[in-house]
């Protein structure tokens, strides 16, 4: 079969790229465009290190031919980040150490970032059945856990006081508290 | 941020104050803004221009004799670019703990006439796309002779069981010893001394590391002849002298980019797909991308070994333990690896940390016809902690003894002497008994309470 043009909605913005059929959209998202943030443990369906959000919906891109989500929007880890300030979801995995070696985070996030979109208040039992797909061999995944139950809180936060547009600053500022307060230990100044 | 966990300093408020900022404090990982934002780069993340991809053909038996190795359908497949033998390989004999003055060599890259393990590599394929490599290794040949299997410790060290190592022996061997050994008093005047003989027999299974991102390199020729390997290595250094050696080629010509690990716990000290890798490169003169498949990651990557540990204790009716015998035996499967060195450790553990006056240890570092076990968190260590204090437990359940009891008589005090003959120092057994029992709301009486790490009560 000869290749095809396949144009996708990547992050917002419409790409295009030769696609050969056996061409997965992992290797699209990683070889050809370079966004290497997906992941791939297994390629086999396994593991969740390569889920992306197409149309939407949590997927494993390395069992997606690329020629079949023609025309679909594609959303990575890339994309949730607005310049150098994290989205709630992102910082909430920094905030409760539920990143370890980092592999399977990009994967997990998404996850996440997919339940989160679908469900703003989501049980505990949602957040576990949200990332029963998704491996992650190092944090025993407690903390995974609570860093999306808090991110949700996070968000519920942020649309309750009604900034929509303001959620980029308000995590802008929370940065910056947190930054200061990573480098406090060092300079002996965070005692107690 | 806040203090996470109160400190008790009484312990050591002779030796510094207790005014700790960091410890009991959370510390953000340095790394963790690049996972969350995916710019973390791991190895495979780099797409040099030209990249090749390395395959193996691997064996499907146990341990046989190699009748004939067939690579002509593997040269056919379009796309291929090469294949690799064990000719190919400059020195093919290695052993990873050479660096630490281990021997004898007792692995090849590739094998040659015989195979010792389902999975060990026989050809390497070298193709412009993943597709053709794997195609190009499924293609490949080899016609064997099936020899004899050992697929037990015990049955590997019968009388009559096959010899499957070249050095003669199922066994390492420790300075003409065929085990680690420690001889400490007497062990049979302490069995005939004993109140109660209390015997256990403990095992355990292989374990996979399963880490998320399979083990792998990428080998970049450099302007300058010198070979870059972007690798997931957790042992920089180690890989990078040990391919140096097997390709026959100074350090220096050697760069080796790594620190990124996508989940290791030891399965990734081994040197396995760098030599490879680079002999890719050196032979296309291009880069070489060498990744185990998840299959590979875990049906053929080193595992945690599987062992056997018998214990033999001489204890009296107060729950002292008079004498203690432990047989272990580390299934280091067809290779060495680490596990020479994983069972000095075991032997360095023994017999637990508990002063017993007369101990009588071997530990045996075996070789099967399974796939080579090697370094996994604590190893050599963590089984033996799972059989001694299985044990401990048993022997308490024996004496009708409160397990915690018992191992607070029979603990490391300061100024004891050890089995390996040094002196105990620094112990703290007994003071994390104590806060243990504490924290689950365990009753000690007031006697053990009392106990102290210090000082070893009469009796
Ligand atoms: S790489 Fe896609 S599920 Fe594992
Ligand atoms: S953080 Fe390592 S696999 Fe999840």
């Amino acid at each position: 079969m000869p290749s095809t043009i396949v144009t996708l909605k990547l992050n917002g913005t419409e790409r295009e790229l030769i696609a050969r059929p056996s061409t997965t959209l992992l290797s699209a998202l990683r070889d050809t465009f370079g966004l290497t943030g997906a992941k791939r443990g297994c390629a086999q369906g396994g593991c969740g290190s390569c889920t992306v959000l197409l149309d939407g919906r949590p997927a494993v891109s390395c069992l997606i031919p690329v020629v079949t989500v023609d025309g679909c929007a594609v959303e990575t880890v890339e994309g949730l980040a607005d310049g150098d300030r994290l989205d709630d979801v992102q910082q909430a995995f920094v905030d409760h150490f539920a990143t370890q070696c980092g592999f399977c985070t990009p994967g997990m996030i998404m996850s996440a970032t997919a339940l989160l979109n679908r469900e703003p208040a989501p049980t505990r039992q949602d957040v576990t059945e949200a990332i029963c797909g998704n491996v992650c061999r190092c944090t025993g995944y407690e903390p995974i856990v609570t860093a999306v139950l808090s991110a949700a809180e996070s968000r519920r936060d942020g649309a309750a006081e009604g900034r929509h547009d303001s959620a980029a600053e308000r995590r802008h500022d929370g940065a910056g508290e947190r930054h200061r307060d990573a480098a406090a230990p060092l300079s002996g100044k965070a005692a107690g | 941020m806040g203090r996470l966990t109160p400190i008790d300093t009484t312990y050591f408020k002779d030796e510094r104050a207790g005014d700790f900022t960091v410890i009991g404090s959370a510390v953000q990982r340095s790394d963790a803004r690049g996972h969350v934002t995916g710019r973390t780069l791991f190895f495979e993340d780099l797409t040099p221009p030209g990249l090749t991809h390395v395959k193996i053909h691997r064996s499907t038996r146990h341990h046989a004799r190699i009748d004939r190795v067939d690579v002509s359908g593997a040269l056919e497949v379009p796309g291929v670019l090469r294949v690799i033998t064990h000719e190919d390989v400059p020195n093919n004999w290695y052993v990873v703990l050479r660096l630490i003055g281990v021997g004898p060599d007792d692995e090849p890259v590739l094998a040659e006439d015989r195979v010792l393990y389902r999975g060990e590599p026989i050809v390497a394929v070298v193709a412009e796309t993943e597709e053709a490599a794997r195609e190009g290794a499924a293609r490949v040949v080899v016609d064997y002779t099936d020899l004899p299997a050992v697929l037990d410790v015990e049955a590997a060290l019968a009388d009559g069981a096959p010899i499957i190592k070249q050095a003669g022996t199922n066994h390492f061997v420790y300075e003409g010893h065929p085990c680690r050994r420690i001889r400490f008093g007497d062990v049979e005047r302490g069995f005939a001394e004993a109140d109660r003989i209390i015997e256990g027999r403990y095992s355990s299974s292989p374990i996979e590391h399963a880490p998320v991102e399979p083990t792998g390199c990428i080998v970049v020729p450099q302007g300058d002849g010198r070979l870059r390997i972007h690798s997931n290595t957790q042992a920089a250094f180690f890989t990078l002298d040990n391919t140096a050696l097997i390709l026959g080629v100074p350090p220096t010509s050697l760069r080796v980019v790594g620190g990124t690990v996508g989940g290791g716990f030891g399965g990734k000290v081994d040197v396995i797909v760098e030599p490879l890798a680079c002999l890719a490169a050196m032979l296309t003169g291009r880069p070489a991308k060498y990744v185990y498949s998840r299959a590979e990651e875990m049906q053929v990557s080193s595992t945690r070994a599987a062992e056997h540990i018998h214990i033999k204790d001489g204890v009296m009716d107060d729950g002292r333990i008079v004498a203690r015998q432990v047989t272990l035996y580390v299934d280091a499967g067809a290779y060495s690896r680490h596990s020479p060195y994983g069972t000095t450790k075991a032997a360095a553990h023994m017999p637990g940390p508990y002063t017993i006056p007369n101990v009588h240890v071997d530990c045996y570092c075996v070789y099967t016809n399974r796939t080579p076990s090697s370094a996994m968190r604590g190893f050599g260590v963590t089984i033996g902690d799972f059989a001694l204090e299985s044990h401990m437990d048993h022997v308490a359940r024996e004496l009708g003894m409160d397990p915690l009891r018992l191992r607070l008589k029979n603990a490391y005090r300061d100024g004891d002497m050890k089995a390996h003959r040094k002196i105990a120092s620094g112990t703290a057994l007994v003071e994390v008994i104590q806060s243990a029992a504490d924290l689950v709301g365990h009753d000690l009486p007031p006697e053990y309470r009392a106990m102290s790490s210090a000082e070893r009560p009469e009796g």
